[in-house]
This record gives structure tokens, sequence and C-alpha cells, in this order.
């Protein structure tokens, strides 16, 4: 068991606690979703959806990058690596994300050159020790990664390299929370909303969630008492009736964005037409695509691998988990078929996935007392 | 990977556009590219995500950060992704 009196800020969260359960309507019920894996993290890190009163549910939403990348695109970036001379390089959490095939690791171990890497810079340094061969970068992440992988591609050009290719699976928050909010058997009263890709895109692109949808969001930042005290801020939208955009991150996130951070990404990426995401199929305009002017270092363009989408394992029910449609100990596999050392899903894997959340942290107890 | 890590620049090379950044007792350069709008000087705390240094925070704020990630228990991990940026080894580091 561990107290709230050891968290930084004891006091001021268990008012904020208090505060949520004092303004809360016991006849009515709160589905919050948070969308970003981040959040996900440390709610379940602090176990602190016990310190909510019961009638409010928080829905784990699709924001964790690895775990809606469907399994056909880690087989295709995989088949690449397959390439003689190829280096395929990737951030750490990708390593044991399973494709049909199995995992980049277990590519490594088949003999395939992988490299893991902290940031696509180091990518382009690998291309530039190694002349002679082609080097992949495994581009993968929200708007919070995108802008960095665009200033990779706009060195790359300017130093001129020609080994050095980029398989973009970047994906954009919003076209997702719409594509949810879209289900008719989805119910979502309100949204955490995203702190990272915040400080990337702002607070304005969510303005459609309060005018076409009715429904309140607050960028949250990423600290126990942050997270509590955008869920009053979200009660109290709903309580008067009110959607709207709210920022209490304001420490970090501004209302338009990192202007340059968005310019880089318009220069080098355009929308793809639709994309797919783990067991929510294809979405609209929900990831971006290397431009024409970029074609150059365009891994899809420039190495021919053929794409093939494989199915998930029938009985993993990642979809559901992404969709907030079921909770990760809902799946039929979790804890047995699928667990971290042996993972099904990618959400078994990423520190920012709610099963591998749910897993390591499920006897994280608090009291409010100690 | 998604949480950012707080760094003070010590230095910065314009031409490269490269800071040099203190990051958790590790000392490690990262591309400012994405801060032209707000040049940041020597002294500035950054919050770092994949080796970029995204938005100028105040140092409270790179304090708190520190000490988020040491509740999360990710204060290594950070540390090890400092460490692990290859491109952002100093001189006498890659030597
Ligand atoms: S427990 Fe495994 S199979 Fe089930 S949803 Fe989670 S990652 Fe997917």
């Amino acid at each position: 068991m561990r107290y709230v009196d050891e968290f930084r800020d004891a006091a001021r969260i268990k008012a904020v606690a208090e505060e949520i359960h004092r303004s809360v309507d016991p006849g009515e019920t709160y589905r919050i979703m948070e969308v970003c894996g981040g959040h996900t993290h440390t709610i379940f890190r602090f176990g602190l959806s016990q310190l909510l009163p019961e009638n409010i549910e928080l829905i784990h939403g699709p924001g964790c990058p690895v775990c809606v990348l469907p399994m056909g695109r880690m087989d295709v970036g995989l088949a690449m690596a397959e390439r003689d001379d190829l280096i395929f390089t990737a951030f750490g959490d990708m390593m044991r994300v399973p494709g049909s095939k199995g995992s980049p690791l277990q590519s490594k171990a088949r003999g395939a050159d992988i490299r893991m890497v902290y940031s696509p810079l180091d990518a382009l340094k690998i291309a530039q020790e190694n002349p002679d061969r082609p080097v992949m970068f495994f581009a993968i992440g929200f708007e919070t990664t995108t802008p960095s992988t665009a200033v990779t591609l706009l060195r790359a050009r300017e130093l001129g390299l020609t080994n050095f290719y980029v398989y973009c699976n970047h994906i954009l928050v919003n076209p997702a929370i719409r594509a949810l909010l879209e289900m008719d058997d989805m119910r979502l009263d309100g949204f955490i909303g995203p702190g990272h890709v915040s400080t990337v895109i702002g607070c304005e692109p969510y303005r459609f969630i309060a005018d076409e949808f009715d429904r309140p969001i607050v960028v949250s930042g990423f600290e126990p008492l942050d997270i509590l005290q955008s869920i009053a801020m979200l009660v109290r939208q709903l309580n008067e009736g009110r959607s709207e955009v709210e920022n209490q991150y304001t420490r970090a996130v501004s209302w338009n964005g990192n202007p340059s951070a968005i310019a880089a990404m318009d220069l080098v990426f355009e929308t793809r037409d639709a994309f797919e995401w783990r067991g929510m199929g294809d979405i609209p305009k929900s990831a971006l695509a290397i431009r024409e002017e970029f074609a150059a270092f365009d891994a899809e363009r420039q190495i021919g691998v053929h794409g093939q989408t494989f199915p998930d394992p029938i009985e993993a029910q990642c979809g559901e988990v992404l969709k907030g449609a079921l909770k990760p100990t809902e799946c039929k596999l979790f804890g047995k078929g699928c667990t971290p050392e042996k993972p099904v899903g990618a959400l078994m894997v990423s520190s920012e996935g709610a099963c591998a959340a749910q897993y390591k942290y499920a006897d994280v107890t608090i009291g409010t007392t100690g | 990977m998604c949480l950012a890590i707080p760094g003070q620049i010590s230095a910065i090379d314009d031409a490269e556009r490269l800071a040099t950044v203190n990051v958790m007792g590790v000392r490690r350069r990262v591309n400012i590219d994405l801060l032209r709008q707000e040049p940041p000087v020597e002294g500035d705390w950054v919050l770092i995500h994949v080796g970029f240094a995204m938005s100028k925070i105040s140092a409270e704020q790179a304090e708190e950060q520190m000490k988020l990630l040491e509740l999360l228990g990710e204060d290594d991990e950070a540390r090890e992704e400092a460490e692990g940026y290859a491109f952002g080894a100093t001189q006498e580091q890659s030597t």
C-alpha cells in the first residue's frame, strides 16, 4: 500500500480528490478518456483511479504509437531488414514488438543488422558512417516525435546523403479522436488531452471536439496532481453543461503550439488519405507520408517490399483495449497467453501500453491516509 | 520515451544547430532546430525528446520534471537515453 502522503504535493492532491468527490453528481456516470499513453502510465503507476469516485470511469485511449501500429507495417519494416546490406534502425520501444514472424530482436538474432537508436539523428549518423550501405529509420510516433523526423530529413537533404531512408509511420492524434467519437457504441463524455503532443500542435486543433461533438477536453500535464486537476476541470465543465478546450498544462503548452515544429512537419510530410490502426481499421487522414520532394529518402518508395496485412491472433483483443471498449484485464489472453515476457500484442510491450502498465502495477493500491 | 527529459544549456554551436546540455549529470549535444522562434541562450532549461530540444522551460519546471521522472522510476532510463545519443557525443567522448 502506498499513501498519498508520499506523493509530491500530497496536500493538494487530497484537496483536488476531495473536490472531485464533492462535485460529481451521484446520479451520473462520467466516462473520461485519457488519450495519451504517458497519462495511462501515470494513472496505473499511481493507482489514480482509486482516488476517484466510483462513477468516474477512466478509459484508456489509443495514444501509444507502438501499440496502434498494425502488424503488417512491422512486417514490411522487417522485410526491408532482410535485404542483405540494409541497416535497420528504430527506437528501443520497437525492438520487442511482435510482427507476424517475430520481433526486430528476433530478426537480429537471425542475422539482420538491427540497431537501436535514441534519436533519428543517430540513424543519420549511422548512414554517414556507412556510405555504401542503405540505412533505414523506422519512424513512429505522434506529433511529439514527428518534427524530429522532419528535421532529420531536412538535414539528410542538406548533407546530400543518398543512403538514408525513413519508413514513415507517423500518425495524427485528432483523426483518431474523431474516429472514436463517431463510433456508435462508444460513449465518451470528455477527454484528458495529450501534454507533449500539445506542446507541438497547441490547443486550437482540439476545437472540433467541443464544437462538433459537444465534448470537453482539458490538455493535461503528467504529474498525478496535473491529471487530477484536469479531471476536476472536466467534471466542472460536464456539470455546467459546457464543452470547451481548456489547458491545464499552461506551463508547457501554448494555445498555438510550436511554430518551428509545425513548419518543419509541413515542409516534409503530407497527410495520407487513410491509414490502418490496429483494431480500429482504416482511419481517414490519420497519418503522414513523406512528400514527393523528399521521395529519395522515402523507404516505402525506394525499398521495394510488398506489404501484406496479417490479422492479429484471433483471441487477442488489442483493438478493443485500444478503443477503450475493454479493460486490459478483460482480454482473454491477459496474463495468460500474453505477458511482458511473451507479448502477443504491442500493448504488452511498450511502457505506454495499457496492458503492460496494468500488468506491472496491478498491485499498486493507495490510501488517502497513512 | 514519451516523457521529456529536462536539460540545461551550457554552450551553443549555431553552425551545427546543436546545444551542449547537462542532462541529469550527463553532458550531451542536442539539436535546437525546433526552437527557432525562441532561440535559446546559455543557461536556459529545455525539455528534450529523442535528441531534440522541444521547448524552453523555467528552472522550476525543470526541477519538477526531474522529480516526476524519479517518481515514475524513469530517471535512470532518461539518463540512459541522454547517454545514448550517439550523434550528440561531444568531441572528447567520441574519441
Ligand atoms: S493482453 Fe495482450 S493480446 Fe490482450 S489486448 Fe493486451 S496486448 Fe493484446
